[in-house]
């Protein structure tokens, strides 16, 4: 690998501070930032070690949310006896991410910067309608994910935790790519306080809302209500592993699949 | 860039002063020669590198060894008691015949102990999606899903 230098802060202020001197970029668990480093896709020339500052772990309920600390592993979430009782949808989530070792190292916060087009957390960040909390503010999920690999975080902005409403039901459904694992298509369908929310990663170059998903379920919410959608192929992926057209009939189906799994 | 490193690795300590960029496999391998983590693949995907971090089964060439600072590492090495009794998930892994070459042995053999942790009596079902992580080209998998099951078996013992 090429050479860096690496920071260890102690606190999320001494963590901001070394971004601000050095220019560089959080280490969270590493599990996407090491290996894009390795292939260098990424170069920071400062990473700052985020994995001492104890305030950025845990998971707690607040009221009707379920806080989740930026550095709790993929791991502690799926296990997470406060997670599984609130929204077991977001534990299942959790516990399809990667493998056993990737889900023992990598952490929500790690994910939601990283913002990878197939990751599965985005999905349920914006298909709960959380929102995610940083240094320096509140930013809902609607304007958290901007396009392939772009989020609304500022340069040196860390995030701090997640904050997730407990829907009224809500599932994950995830066609997954026979060799990576990772989304070929991956649907998560909740009903909030805010009325059907639809979110589909890996489908286009980021997480984005399936208008006329909510649409029918919110009218109906069943499985063939989902499947009677035509989705749209329209900027949608197209790659050897399916064309838009492919990648959108499975939106529904994945969609209905979802449904059903939140019974 | 150097970075300081204290960190215990087979239950004895280690200090030493790394290059940031070291990842925590070459660490094991070149600087303590503790060559048993294997390097199959180098990018996250196989598993033959597998370690145990604080009781969790991780990627060693997916880590900088600055990520174990302060951390319990364990490696294949550090399964045997002194006298040179295997680990029950060693001894059956031999008994089961669940390896060929060998190469995916050691990293199957960490995680298996990280899976029979968090699920003492694993079926079938659990002991192939826990390993999901895990590739072996040789032995199509049979008789290593019957090997975990064994050891864990054994473990509860
Ligand atoms: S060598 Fe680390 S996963 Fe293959
Ligand atoms: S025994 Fe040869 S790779 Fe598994």
């Amino acid at each position: 690998m090429y050479s860096f230098e690496l920071k260890r802060a102690d606190s999320v202020a001494s963590a901001a501070a070394l971004l601000g001197e050095t220019g560089g970029k959080p280490l969270a668990g590493g599990q996407s930032l090491v290996a894009a480093m390795k292939l260098r896709l990424a170069q920071p020339g400062t990473l700052v070690d985020l994995s001492g500052i104890a305030e950025l772990r845990g998971i707690r309920k607040e009221g009707d949310h379920v806080v989740i600390g930026a550095m709790t592993r993929h791991a502690e979430v799926a296990a997470s006896k406060d997670v599984r009782a609130a929204i077991p949808a977001l534990a299942a989530l959790a516990e399809g991410i990667g493998d056993r070792q990737i889900r023992n190292m990598g952490t929500i916060g790690g994910a939601l910067a990283n913002n990878d087009p197939a990751a599965d957390y985005p999905a349920a960040v914006l298909g709960l309608g959380a929102s995610v909390n940083t240094n320096k503010r509140k930013i809902a999920a609607d304007d958290f994910f901007r396009g392939m690999y772009e989020t609304a975080l500022a340069d040196g902005e860390i995030i701090t935790s997640v904050s997730f409403p407990v829907p009224k039901k809500a599932a994950y459904a995830k066609f997954a790519q026979p060799a990576s694992r990772f989304a070929l298509v991956g649907v998560f369908v909740a009903q909030t306080g805010g009325g059907v929310r639809v979110a589909v990663t890996g489908a286009a170059s980021a997480v984005f809302r399936c208008k006329p998903l909510e649409e029918a379920l919110a009218k109906n919410f069943t499985a063939d209500a989902a499947t009677m959608v035509k989705v749209s192929p329209d900027g949608l992926n197209r790659d050897l592993h399916g064309s838009p057209e492919y990648r959108a009939h499975l939106v529904s189906v994945m969609a209905a699949r979802a449904v059903v799994a939140a019974g | 860039m150097s970075v300081q490193l204290s960190l215990t690795v087979n239950g004895k300590p280690v200090s030493a002063t790394v290059d940031a960029r070291t990842l925590l496999v070459d660490f094991l391998r070149n600087e303590l020669a503790l060559t048993g983590t294997h390097v199959g693949c180098d990018t996250g995907q196989c598993g033959a590198c597998t370690v145990s971090l604080d009781g969790r089964a991780v990627k060693a060439c997916n880590l900088l060894a600055a990520q174990a600072n302060g951390a319990k590492v364990v490696t294949i090495e550090g399964l045997a008691a002194a006298d040179g009794t295997l680990h029950p998930m060693q001894a059956a892994f031999k008994e089961c015949h669940g390896l060929q070459c060998g190469f995916c042995t050691p990293g199957m053999v960490l995680s298996a102990i990280d899976l029979v942790a968090r699920h003492p009596q694993p079926d079938e079902k659990t002991i192939r999606a826990e390993l999901e992580g895990n590739l072996c080209r040789c032995t199509g998998y049979q008789n290593i899903v019957k090997a975990v099951a064994h050891g864990a078996a054994a473990m509860a013992k």
